[in-house]
């Protein structure tokens, strides 16, 4: 009997390792929830697919939306210091033990993008420049809330001392941790916007985002990004870590 | 003896207007998506000691729950908005909802306690005038302290008249509560009394199914 000829398809490895991700794929889909089948998909925002796509763009419109809202001069509210939440809940994409080690002797913030001076800064210089501070609610897109106190250097004087174009459209932050995020200019210039040196009265420890990370009052907890290492000035959308993967991007409150 | 009925159609009456039809049912998909991303929030941060099984939640991680509610809020408030303003300019709102009286609803809650109250096709009994009004009123609470949540800042007058954004919270889940619980009874009913179902898709009843009036 002859042996019948082998139609097996053979794989190059890149194939395999789409196939082997594709079916993942399925599998996690299939066992989103009886929600997704429901809606005919298992719109997750990472498939790709038209769900996702229309997802995606009321997200957008929910953005623009948002800017319309948004109004510079209204103030969040503020509280008095025997309102802090004690203990303030630590939060981040890791768990606590992973929060990086920063050397602060030879910390230096980078500027770049649409700025007339890229000098960077250390905390010395940033602590010369007016200081500001507030008590605020930090409320965290899962929903719970805690109020703090920040204090540091107003976005707005920042962006005017190294010469920023404030008609450009965002203000962006890369991290120490990998994280990055980015704002739209209107709130970066609101004046309860500032470059947090300070929480609670001292150097912002470890937990809450050495040796500096953005406060701003107007937006959720995870557009208050830690550890801030760079800031640019772009009309360039430059996204976020959350943000990238389906957190809405304006995110106001 | 024949009688005449078996040679003409039988009478079709109209029960739902277009846009009540159109509304409800463009409702049942908006409140899905609502309920189901609510509960996926919800669970992210659980405000009492439970939280809801996943396959009853919509999104699969925050992320999407939270796009997902965003998303159909537009959805399920100009559906509000259709049902409203025709409901106004038909006079469906105050001839059909707005004509009850507290006396009326006892009479019929009654009634309808001892299984007395029969359905007539197209008229709504004092309870279910009562019922449709009140989960107006919670939609309406749903919507402005869902607004409260969403923007505690920008809306922060609507915020703190609810007691801040922690009570705000609690509000948006009990409104939601009060409105799960219409839909359980809601649903009850029409098992109870099935032929209310083809009327709310194809607007229109044969009188001989309105025959059984034991309501007084």
């Amino acid at each position: 009997m002859p042996e019948r000829k082998k139609t097996k398809l053979v794989l190059e490895p890149a194939q395999r390792t789409a196939l082997v991700n594709t079916q993942r794929r399925l599998l996690l889909r299939g066992g989103l929830s009886l929600g997704g089948l429901a809606m005919l998909s298992g719109c997750n925002l990472q498939d790709g697919d038209t769900f996702d796509k229309v997802l995606w763009a009321m997200s957008r419109w929910n953005d623009k939306v948002q800017a319309w809202l948004f109004n510079q001069d209204k103030l969040a509210p503020t509280y008095s210091a025997s309102e802090i939440t004690k203990p303030f809940p630590f939060n981040a994409f890791y768990p606590e033990y992973n929060v990086p080690e920063i050397d602060l002797s030879d910390y230096q913030l980078e500027v770049s993008g649409m700025v007339a001076d890229k000098k960077p800064w250390t905390l010395e210089n940033l602590r010369r420049l007016p200081q500001a501070s507030q008590i605020t609610r930090l409320i965290c897109i899962e929903g719970w809330s805690a109020i703090g106190q920040w204090g540091g250097v107003p976005l707005k004087t920042f962006l005017q001392h190294i010469g920023a174009d404030l008609s450009a459209r965002y203000v962006g932050f890369k991290c120490a941790d990998r994280y990055y995020s980015s704002i739209d200019m209107a709130t970066a210039l609101h004046p309860q916007t500032i470059l947090a040196l300070d929480f609670g009265g001292e150097a912002l420890p470890p937990d809450f985002g050495n040796p500096l990370r953005l406060r701003v009052p107007t937006k959720l907890g995870f557009k208050n990004p830690k550890h801030i290492m760079a800031i640019f000035v772009t009309n360039t959308y430059p996204g976020g870590y959350w943000e990238d993967q389906g957190y809405n991007w304006f995110s106001g409150i | 003896m024949k009688t005449s009925r078996s040679l003409h159609p039988p009478t079709r009456v109209r029960v739902h207007t277009l846009p009540v039809r159109l509304t409800h049912w463009v409702n049942v998909y908006a409140m899905a998506c609502m309920f189901m991303s609510g509960w996926a929030i919800y669970n992210a941060s659980p405000i009492f000691g439970f939280t809801f099984p996943e396959w009853a939640t919509l999104g699969g991680w925050l992320g999407a729950a939270t796009i997902w509610h965003f998303a159909v809020m537009w959805l399920l408030v100009a559906n509000g908005l259709v049902y409203l303003l025709a409901g106004i300019f038909n006079g469906h709102l105050r001839r059909d909802l707005l004509s009850v009286s507290v006396a009326d609803v006892r009479h019929d809650l009654g009634a309808a306690l001892r299984m007395r109250l029969g359905h007539r096709i197209g008229h709504y009994n004092a309870v279910q005038k009562a019922m449709y009004l009140g989960v107006l009123l919670l939609g309406l609470l749903l919507v402005l302290s869902g607004l409260a949540i969403w923007k505690p800042v920008q809306l922060q007058e609507l915020t703190a008249l609810f007691g801040g954004f922690a009570a705000a919270r609690v509000v948006h889940f009990v409104a939601m509560a009060g409105i799960g619980l219409f839909v359980v009874v809601h649903l009850v009913m029409v098992l109870l009394v099935p032929r209310t179902l083809p009327p709310m898709i194809t607007g229109r009843a044969s009188l001989h199914s309105t025959g059984e009036r034991h309501d007084a």
